[in-house]
């Protein structure tokens, strides 16, 4: 069967995590054409449906990350064209990729979220917002956070230790999104959570960057975080972890795969700080280093998620 | 089966000190995005090549292949086809330089001669004192030696022989090997500026003083729009500077042919440095811009490009003037490809090059022409590539974004530290433009 099976891989796009997002488009196709699929990989541009609508695939593949990728844009799209794909719908990545409006959701659900105070760039140029800004400070404390409401691949964000950082920070993260928001900064370990539907619980993942902070170039450098997958956490801490992790993915109404980014903090409690519905799957990327801590390689997990979407096609 | 997977790069602690500084940048993720067509670059300095007349090329490129063929397939010499040489000799003379094709070395493209000269003179530690801003290119080929570069600020006049002064004498207090001053003289990248003819003798003296070899690099020379520029470094110091040439501004950047014109004491030892890397430059290439510039109407050629540029340089100028707001100063280069803009104390433009490019513009920010994290406010804009149509609806797009920041900058009430976030590393891998 699966010889003539064709997949359409979409990556690349207008995202800002372009490149980032070529590269999991590659590592997929590659993986997919190891194990015999026909593939096609389609950037995200003014001739995706055209391409789509001729090419006959039989799914499509979505390793688009940020903005018109991740938040739902294109799955939108594939929906019209009676195409199935791989991951979340329209509506759960949308919400998703809003971290406040995702933060709220997930609160309601008795889910630990850091708090965050929204900061519109209209209320500042607009309504005088800037004035109330130690008030933020105070009620959040420092360190806090400073990110970008969408986007991703922690472009844009910026921890402030002092407060005369703040400005600076909201200059950089208003870059990215029109709407930032400072969050309360946890300390603890860094973990990434895969959840990956239909598979047994993949090992949670560790992040300690060798220096400063799990930032973009840290990111996307081989070498410059150490991963401990599974993460040095006692197996009962874990299992809460991981049953935190799922429960986002399902309030959201996530599918298929999210990537749950979380903080356990020294009381044990697990923070979830976001859910990422088209997660990196680049050779540092965090998904596919649960995977391998699982024994499931890389061509296995892009089969697994290849053959849900195609279980989805219309009959 | 395939290796497992691993996160650590294998290889991660065997790689050479000059190159660990070569890490993903947010920068580089911008720039991915910059390159699409519904972005409006005014970032990269590439050649108009379009305008290149095409079906003179192919004549000459079979011209060469009929006439010498089996050599020009062949390996070449080290140091470059004598014919071409003397040709080169003879397009320096036009700027005043009086020099024998012996001492010319054929590189690959002027970056080669730049990565050549740094190998030849620089071990790690010592300091190469370059124009600040500088060429980004030669930043990275100076880093790759673990070359210390210091700035010597420039004006509207080029480089400032009195602060070039201090610092060549503060260098000297702390003790460094200075091992070479380099400069644009002509049409600076990033500045557009030129250094007038006054200061091109007091540099020359400076570098006597303290006993500092001068890098003339000269690409964009031959592109003046009003004027020729002052005389070439190289044509009052014959024994202290090496200049280098470039066909990719006059002719076709993707032969690569540059060149260095050598005190004759460093001849041998370059031709051996270039040897050792590649052996050669192409002989098919160097044999074309031979045959090209000897018997070819290329000056007419230039004319027409001059005639583009000037066009473009004209439309950015007038739409900086229409668009940008008050607040904002920016260069007016009489030649070569770039606008230098500052933006104040207030921005930084690595901050707002996100924001830029969801406007789809894109520019460089400045801090990618220094080694040691100046120019946070300030921008290139290249007008050499996009049409003057291009040119004004770019240079629209970024003016709202500029307009928007510092609304921005109001609403906050200023932005007191700039932001140490940032990476400080001139954005490897796109250097040559």
């Amino acid at each position: 069967m699966a010889l003539e099976t064709t997949v359409a891989v979409i990556a690349g796009g207008l995202s800002f995590e372009r490149e980032i997002s070529l590269r999991s488009g590659r590592r997929v196709a590659d993986a997919l054409r190891d194990r015999g699929y026909g593939v096609t990989e389609l950037d995200a541009d003014e001739q995706l449906v055209e391409s789509l609508r001729t090419g006959g695939a039989d799914a499509v593949f979505l390793a688009l990350h940020g903005r018109f990728g991740e938040d739902g844009t294109v799955a939108a799209l594939l929906e019209l064209l009676g195409l199935p794909y791989t991951g979340s719908t329209f509506d759960a990545s949308r919400l998703a990729f809003d971290k406040l409006a995702a933060k709220s959701v997930l609160g309601r659900a008795g889910l630990a979220v850091p708090t965050a105070i929204p900061v519109a760039e209209g209320a500042l140029r607009e309504l005088g917002m800037g004035t109330l800004l130690d008030r933020a400070m105070d009620e959040l404390g420092l360190p806090l956070v400073v990110k970008p409401n969408r986007g991703g691949s922690a472009l844009g964000i910026r921890l402030v230790e002092r407060p005369d950082q703040l400005a600076a920070a909201l200059m950089t993260a208003f870059g990215y999104d029109d709407t930032v928001l400072l969050e309360r900064h946890v300390a603890g370990t860094e973990l990434a959570l895969a959840v990956v539907d239909g598979l047994a619980r993949l090992p949670a993942v560790e992040i300690r960057p060798k220096e400063g902070w799990y930032d973009f170039a840290a990111r996307y450098t081989h070498g410059a975080v150490d991963f401990r997958a599974p993460a040095e956490v006692a197996p009962s801490i874990a299992e809460h972890c991981f049953e935190a992790a799922t429960s986002a993915h399902l309030v959201l109404g996530c599918r298929d795969l999210s990537r749950v980014d979380a903080i356990l903090d020294a009381d044990g409690t697990c923070w979830i700080l976001e859910v990422n519905t088209g997660p990196g799957l680049t050779s540092t990327s965090l998904v596919p280093i649960a995977a391998d801590a699982a024994g499931i390689s890389f061509e296995d997990l892009a089969v697994h998620l290849t053959n849900r979407a195609i279980a989805r096609r219309p009959r | 089966m395939l290796p497992p997977m691993r996160a650590d790069d294998p290889f991660l602690d065997r790689y050479a000190h000059g190159t660990r500084a070569m890490t993903a940048s947010e920068i580089r993720a911008l720039f991915a995005v910059a390159s699409r067509p519904e972005v409006v670059s005014l970032a990269g300095g590439m050649p108009f090549t379009a305008a290149l007349p095409f079906d003179v090329i192919g004549e000459v490129a079979a011209e060469v292949l009929d006439k010498e063929g089996p050599s020009a397939l062949q390996y070449g010499g080290g140091q470059g086809d004598p014919r071409l040489r003397d040709v080169l000799v003879e397009l320096m003379s036009m700027e005043g330089i009086h020099a024998s094709g012996e001492d010319v070395v054929v590189t690959i493209g002027s970056q080669q001669a730049l990565d050549l000269l740094a190998r030849m003179f620089c071990d790690p530690g010592d300091v190469i004192v370059a124009e600040g801003p500088s060429y980004v290119g030669a930043l990275s080929a100076f880093s790759q030696y673990q070359v210390e570069v210091r700035h010597a600020p420039l004006d509207d006049d080029g480089l400032d022989p009195d602060a070039l002064a201090q610092e060549l004498s503060r260098l000297d207090r702390e003790g460094k090997r200075v091992k070479l001053l380099y400069t644009v003289p002509n049409f600076h990248n990033p500045a557009g500026v030129t250094m007038n003819a006054e200061r091109r003798g007091r540099v020359l003296e400076l570098a006597r003083q303290h006993n500092v070899l001068v890098v003339e690099d000269n690409p964009y020379g031959r592109l003046g729009f009003e004027s020729d520029p002052p005389p070439a470094l190289r044509s009052q110091d014959a024994d202290n500077v090496v200049y280098l040439g470039s066909l990719s501004k006059i002719f076709c950047p993707g032969l690569r042919i540059g060149w260095a014109l050598v005190p004759p004491a460093l001849r041998e030892r370059m031709v051996i440095v270039k040897e050792a890397a590649d052996l050669s430059s192409s002989n098919f290439a160097q044999a074309m811009a031979f045959r090209y510039f000897a018997e070819y109407p290329w000056r007419e050629t230039l004319k027409e490009l001059r005639v583009i540029y000037r066009e473009r340089r004209d439309a950015m100028l007038e739409a900086l003037d229409e668009e940008f707001p008050a607040g904002v100063r920016w260069t007016r280069p009489r030649g070569g490809f770039y606008v230098w803009a500052d933006l104040g104390p207030q921005l930084d433009t690595r901050a707002m090059l996100a924001k830029a490019i969801a406007a789809r513009v894109a520019y460089v920010p400045g801090g990618a022409f220094y080694a040691d994290g100046q120019g946070a406010s300030f921008l290139r804009l290249s007008y050499c590539f996009p049409s003057p149509e291009r040119i004004r609806e770019g240079v629209r797009r970024l003016a709202g974004v500029i307009a928007e920041e510092f609304d921005l900058v109001r609403a906050l009430g200023g932005v007191p530290t700039p932001d140490e976030d940032v990476d400080k590393t001139p954005p490897a891998g796109w250097g040559g433009v």
